[in-house]
């Protein structure tokens, strides 16, 4: 392979000692080529705008505490909304987690000095700021306000300059998660090293493969459906003008064609993210490696043909019904070949209830309750009822932030002393795990006894009826915004003074792990020789060497 | 920490030392990996136009007839510089760096005839981008396509300043030149499902 020829692997500054890969503080704020450090700013980035999205969500919920709209205007709440949704989505966990923990584990991973086209790697990442900024100042514009779908014709009747900074915005973002996706597929197929064949590839790595073919399917459909509503709104086309002989019932099935599988873009480097963290904290091998190799690209496949379930109220056919009906029932079979391939792991396991563990642990357990909710609503009759009530927003908060987010949470954890060289407080981090464990309840549960009571979701004013239940959810909104301090402070505290982490300090065994923490330049002296299993490394701790060791 | 490698450096010794036969397919499968994308991209456009036209009794609408000998002439015009860019390549590969030029500038030229037959049909029609619903598709369509032949002439002239430089294409080391010529073909594969769609089936109306 090419980076074989690199003259550099004997000249590299020794992994101990200073710091190996002399990063300073204003590294961050470059274009920088190293895919670690471009990891690192993918997470850093994305983590503010979380901090952003989460901030918008309070105040809502603080709108939300009584029934009338007397804390905030509803064209404000309108927009708070819209970008509370698109921010957590496009800035937070896609950016987090395809390419923060993508970009930082995949070329580790798989034994190889950095991804294939490092510069484009920096470019994908250098697009996000604008991105994040034209959402964001869409705010000085009115802000758009036709919620995160922006379904026409409200899209439209709202249109104003902030509609348009929307559009360009996820157009770029989208462009970004199309190179992006690029790197990644290349990378995995061309440059693992020569001795790794396809089944000794870590979980993560296929599931950032799945993710990957997932993205470079279904983003550029987005980004045409968004084009055509910024034609729309600035060209005076009318793709999606019913009046002028548009539809805008296609909007719908290009927003949904990306849409759909963005959820699966969104829990598939999670689901890899938990392949990797449940062993590794339970001591015992992945149970069943091959079935959640098969499930991920089971996932990518069927997460291709299901959008339309999004559409039942949309006067779709019934035929069309039940075909969308079935096949997003079947999503739910891959998706248990997974939980149950990590239950069987936890399974007589030798558990360590370390933070990262525990925030696994918590996934499995929202997860589930989440994915049961999507079961009712991918039924076609159940979900003429529930659509667009609080069922909805309970049951894809329970995916995304009970899924997602706390996967996120388990891989900083998990990572974090690979990344930076220094551990986490664990006791903080338990503090963290037990707050955002309450806060998310308090805050989502009571949302489905909203929804099947019939409280709408998206709107700033409801019947008081309802308010007991969402000043229970208020409150748990607040819970949830204060579990982030205690992380915060354990992330910048430890980073500057934390205690020094080893090269293995949760004694792992796949390939990152037996370099040194943080990883020096080019992650190798020597490239890894791999002679066994995926998960058969890493044993000597970052003594880097022709790794044989097998068991533990 | 002064012996340290600085990475962007690091990245470019790897672009130079890479001509080799190995990184060649690696960026490649690169470029065709984003050129399946690309397809998904226009795949939707596609899907968009076939709707509208099952949704309108009469496709194109009366006020919007399209021109079909002009069309028909760039589409000629347009195959047949898949073939001559494909002698650039044959050339280089025998390591005839004139001969790379002669035909790559040809191919210029012809997509440059295309842009310019399809501004000159833009400004025949006689209807604009906002006209009705097929304006919009019709524009929106043929100008994404022109967009893209309009950065595969850049790629082509890009080979073309390159391979002024002595050594910089040889027979063995070419990937450049490949990269353009694959792009080219694919923006003409692009324009024949085009073509039929927007030209060929307003034929069977």
């Amino acid at each position: 392979m090419a980076q074989a020829q690199l003259p550099v692997s004997s000249e590299l500054p020794q992994a101990s000692g200073h710091h190996p890969t002399a990063w300073k503080w204003y590294d961050y704020f470059t274009f920088n080529v190293d895919h670690k450090l471009i990891g690192i700013q993918y997470l850093v980035f994305s983590f503010v705008f979380y901090l952003v999205g989460g901030l918008m969500a309070v105040v809502m919920r603080t709108e939300l505490y009584t029934p009338d709209a007397d804390v905030i205007d509803p064209n404000l709440y309108n927009a708070l909304l819209t970008n509370h949704g698109t921010i957590m989505i496009f800035g937070w966990i896609v950016p987090a987690a395809i390419g923060g923990f993508g970009n930082f584990l995949v070329p580790l991973m798989i034994g190889a000095r950095d991804m294939a086209f490092p510069r484009l790697n920096a470019l994908a990442f250098w697009m996000l700021p604008p991105a994040g900024l034209l959402l964001v100042g869409s705010f000085f514009f009115g802000g758009a306000q036709a919620g995160w779908t922006s379904y026409p014709p409200l899209s439209l009747i709202t249109a104003n300059t902030a509609q348009s900074m929307w559009c360009l915005s996820i157009i770029l973002a989208g462009t970004s998660s199309i190179l992006g996706s690029v790197n990644f597929v290349v990378t995995m197929v061309k440059m693992r090293v020569p001795s790794m064949a396809w089944d000794q590839m870590p979980l993560f790595c296929w599931a950032m493969m799945a993710t990957s073919v997932l993205a470079l399917l279904s983003t550029p459909v987005l980004a045409i459906g968004l084009t055509l509503l910024f034609f729309d709104i600035n060209f005076g086309t009318s793709f999606f003008k019913p009046d002028a002989g548009g539809n805008v019932i296609i909007y719908q099935h290009l927003f949904w064609f990306y849409s759909h599988p963005a959820v699966y873009l969104m829990i598939l480097p999670i689901f890899g993210i938990m392949s990797e963290v449940i062993p590794v904290h339970a001591r015992k091998p992945i149970f069943g490696y091959k079935a959640i190799v098969g499930s991920s690209m089971v996932i990518c496949l069927i997460g291709l043909f299901v959008w339309v379930h999004h559409m039942f109220t949309s006067g779709t056919p019934p035929w069309m019904r039940m075909f969308f009906t079935v096949s997003t029932l079947i999503v739910a079979v891959p998706t248990g070949v997974k939980i149950f391939s990590w239950t069987a792991t936890l399974w007589g396991g030798k558990i360590r209830y370390t933070s990262a563990m525990l925030f696994a642990i918590g996934l499995l357990i929202m997860f589930v309750v989440g994915g049961l909710s999507g079961v009712t609503l991918g039924t076609a009759p159940v979900d003429i009822h529930m659509h667009d009530t609080y069922y909805v927003v309970a049951h894809f908060h329970y995916v995304l932030f009970g899924g997602s987010v706390f996967g996120l949470y388990a891989g900083i954890y998990h990572w974090f002393p690979k990344m930076t060289g220094k551990m986490l407080n664990e006791p903080l981090g338990k503090v963290h795990f037990l707050l955002t464990l309450i806060g998310a309840n308090i805050t989502f549960l009571p949302m489905h006894v909203l929804g099947t009571q019939g409280m709408p979701r998206r709107v700033a004013m409801y019947d008081p009826q309802f308010t007991h239940i969402n000043q229970i959810c208020t409150i748990g909104a607040f819970v949830l915004a204060f579990s982030v301090i205690p992380f915060l402070v354990n992330v910048v505290w430890s980073w500057g003074w934390g205690e020094k982490a080893s090269g293995n300090p949760w004694r792992a065994l796949t390939l990152e792990w037996t370099t040194a923490s943080p990883p020096i330049i080019e992650n190798w002296h020597r490239l890894p020789v791999l002679t066994q299993g995926p998960y058969d490394y890493g044993f000597n701790g970052h003594e880097e060497a022709e790794i044989t060791s097998s068991h533990f | 920490m002064t012996t340290a490698p600085n990475p962007s450096e690091l990245a470019i010794q790897e672009e130079t030392q890479a001509d080799d036969h190995e990184h060649h397919d690696f960026r490649m499968f690169g470029l065709l990996t984003f050129l399946g994308s690309e397809s998904l991209m226009f795949g939707a456009l596609f899907a968009v136009f076939l709707i509208f036209r099952g949704e309108f009794p009469q496709w194109p609408p009366e006020e919007t007839e399209v021109e079909l000998i002009l069309p028909a002439i760039n589409t000629v015009i347009l195959v047949s510089s898949s073939f001559v860019i494909h002698y650039g390549d044959a050339a280089i590969k025998k390591g005839n760096v004139a001969g790379l030029q002669k035909w790559y500038w040809v191919t210029a030229l012809m997509g440059a005839i295309f842009l310019g037959g399809q501004v000159y049909e833009y400004a025949t029609l006689g209807y604009g981008l906002t006209t009705n619903v097929f304006a919009n598709c019709f524009y929106v369509m043929t100008g994404f396509h022109g967009l893209h032949v309009f950065i595969g002439i850049l790629l082509i002239l890009g080979v073309l300043w390159r391979s002024r430089l002595p050594g910089h294409y040889t027979a063995e080391k070419h990937i450049g030149v490949e990269m353009a010529e694959i792009y080219w073909h694919f923006v003409d594969i692009i324009w024949i499902v085009l073509f039929v769609l927007i030209y060929i089936l307003a034929l069977l109306n």
